[in-house]
């Protein structure tokens, strides 16, 4: 089986980059708090959603929303209004992590399709019954913490299909259980949509032409004139134990299971995901473009060999230009 | 409000867990919650050892719950969730869903643990119906979003789950599949010897100014301040909070527990002794919120 190609879609731009290189679907979420990517400048109105959705449909391709962070008691209108007026422009299916929101969509809208969001935390054929038993949901996206060998595992027990991130950013937390952000900014993927935000990252320049950058006062890191300086992402940053100075959980690279495609497919992975809704239409260009070429081969009767053009490509756009099979790997640990 | 001892973060040596369990057959809590939560390969105390000690607990009149993993990523791993649940006896605090599905399927009561991501009162009210006795409120939910759930349930006329909050503790604030104690030490996850045994407390990382900011626990990342939520009794009674959740250490923490239970019984406040309060006042978590800049909760 050769699994579907969801890529990330922030804007029409993205979206049209996307199906213009050979998505299958893209995901989006409208401009609120409504999705773990509430950036300022992206994402979708009401307008854009239906102009994207008319595309999509034109081409015979689908739109899933990512609805996917939790609402508190006192704002729970806006995330089922989103619902509900996601399901009346067309949206194919829905991304959702939180279970009262899954809840409202069995109830109201049982005939669109609910994907488990990666925010929701769930990594074993256990979990996958609770949301298939309670939800009726279809599919789910897994939190970027299982092995390949785990990934083939669950293939095979789980209710559901299983989507897997395929590149991207690597969030090396277990997603929707993740307070860094919140501890240090008030500002959480769960509650706000957004991750180490923008508005609280503060750049200063140093003697000898070195930099550091901050998140609310936190020093995340510092930088020699010729090193290249990263996002202030507190996973990736440069913290000391004791007397050494290391990135103690993660250092700044992209996820990259070109490798392990075919592996993937084997075991029945249903949906790959390109991460990157953050990135512009130049990005999803580029990575939808490699990620069709690469499913096209696995479909080719000759044995798959990853392209080291494909590579290239990938690395040009990767955070940190390096690559990594992050937790598909036993090693990455 | 009751005090809780919550379930061991750290790993200890056997005759270490068992002693600190002794001392705290001595301390006024009301609730014991025994279990591995952090990490399958902590294999000092096994499930039997730790029913032994629910048992005593229980003898001697204390509530005592099971808490169960919050990340399962092997068949083992599901395996002994099985068995903690299928216990015979003891409630199960659900720190995964994997947890909640096997207490539905044998139709059990459970507590939520706290990383459930229990945002709201919806969200309560369906696992009430699947049977939630109490829930543990997410590390970053603070007072006014308890104060909103409340509201809304009351508006609903649905009955509100037991609350209990962390009073005292770092902070557990991520969970991974790599382990970042073995990391520290250049080794692979799967040759880790267990080398978090060597950090009883876990071990504090710095910022590059030298400012202690995480603290590494195996696959979880604490902060390195310490809740502290003795100086917010009364907005803690306001909130209508059952029960006060005190996280283990190695050292003073019958000191601790003993100056949050003399506060509670004389319905005073607990003078400070921690570092942050942010997430009760809806702050970044890492925050000390004075009392002359607190706000009175406000239902959101």
């Amino acid at each position: 089986m050769i699994p579907e190609l969801v890529c990330p879609a922030g804007s029409l731009a993205a979206l049209e980059a996307a199906f213009q290189h050979g998505a299958d679907a893209v995901y989006l979420g409208f401009r609120n708090a409504t999705n773990a990517r509430a950036f300022p400048g992206l994402n979708f109105t009401q307008e854009d959603m239906a102009q994207g959705i008319r595309t999509a449909h034109r081409h015979g391709k689908k739109v899933y929303l990512a609805l996917n962070t939790y609402p508190d008691s006192a704002h729970m209108s806006l995330w089922k209004e989103s619902i509900d007026q996601a399901v009346a422009l067309g949206v194919d299916a829905l991304i959702i992590a939180e279970i009262s929101l899954l809840a409202h969509a069995a109830r109201h809208h049982p005939g669109i399709p609910r994907h488990l969001s990666v925010q929701g935390s769930a990594t074993t054929p256990a979990a996958l019954r609770f949301f298939h038993e309670q939800f009726g949901i279809s599919r789910a996206v897994l939190p970027r913490v299982l092995s390949l060998a785990q990934v083939e595992r669950l293939c095979e027990q789980a209710p559901v299909a299983i989507e897997v991130f395929a590149f991207g950013s690597l969030c090396i937390m277990v997603e929707g259980r993740c307070q860094l952000s919140s501890f240090v900014t008030g500002h959480s993927p769960n509650s706000q949509g957004v991750c180490s935000p923008a508005a609280h990252v503060h750049w200063a320049e140093l003697p000898g032409n070195r930099r550091e950058v901050r998140l609310n006062n936190v020093l995340v890191d510092q930088f020699e004139p010729d090193e290249a300086a990263s996002y202030p992402t507190l996973c990736k940053g440069r913290y000391r134990n004791g007397d050494n100075l290391a990135y103690v959980l993660e250092e700044p690279v992209s996820l990259n299971t070109l490798s392990i495609l075919p592996r993937l497919a084997q075991a029945g992975v249903a949906a790959l995901k390109v991460e990157g809704r953050q990135r512009g239409p130049a990005y999803v260009a580029q990575v939808t473009r490699v990620w069709r070429e690469a499913l096209e081969a696995l479909k080719a009767p000759t044995p798959f060999a990853v392209q080291p053009a494909w590579q290239k490509q990938l690395s040009h756009v990767s955070e940190g230009l390096q690559t990594t099979l992050g937790p598909y790997h036993r090693d990455w640990h | 409000m009751k005090l809780t001892l919550g379930p061991l973060q750290y790993f200890w040596q056997r005759a270490e867990v068992l002693d600190f369990y002794q001392q705290a057959m001595d301390w006024p809590v009301s609730v014991v919650y025994l279990g591995e939560t952090v990490c399958s390969k902590r294999r000092e105390m096994r499930l039997q050892d730790w029913l032994s000690l629910a048992r005593q607990f229980a003898a001697q009149g204390r509530e005592v719950i099971l808490s169960s993993l919050a990340l399962l990523e092997a068949e083992s791993e599901l395996s002994s969730l099985t068995r903690l649940v299928d216990n015979g006896h003891f409630q199960v605090e659900a720190n995964d869903w994997s947890a909640v599905q096997r207490c539905v399927e044998r139709q059990l009561p459970f507590v939520a643990g706290p990383t459930l991501n229990l945002y709201n009162h919806e969200a309560l009210a369906f696992l009430q119906t699947l049977g939630m006795t109490r829930f543990v409120l997410g590390i970053d939910q603070g007072s006014a979003a308890l104060h909103a759930m409340r509201q809304q349930a009351d508006i609903g006329g649905r009955p509100f789950p037991e609350v209990e909050v962390l009073g005292w503790g770092r902070m557990p604030l991520a969970y991974s599949a790599r382990c970042f104690t073995a990391r520290a030490r250049n080794l692979g996850k799967d040759e880790c010897g267990t080398c978090c045994r060597e950090y009883p407390h876990g071990f504090v990382v710095e910022t590059r100014e030298q400012t202690p900011f995480l603290c590494i626990n195996g696959i979880q990342v604490q902060s390195a301040a310490y809740c502290d939520l003795g100086p917010e009794l009364e907005s803690l009674r306001e909130a209508h909070v059952d029960f006060l959740r005190i996280s283990p250490q190695q050292e003073n923490l019958g000191i601790i527990i003993r100056h949050f239970a003399e506060a509670l019984a004389a319905g005073k406040a607990a003078p400070r002794q921690g570092d942050s309060n942010g997430f009760w006042h809806g702050k970044p978590g890492q925050d000390w919120i004075d009392a002359a800049q607190r706000l009175s909760p406000s239902p959101a």
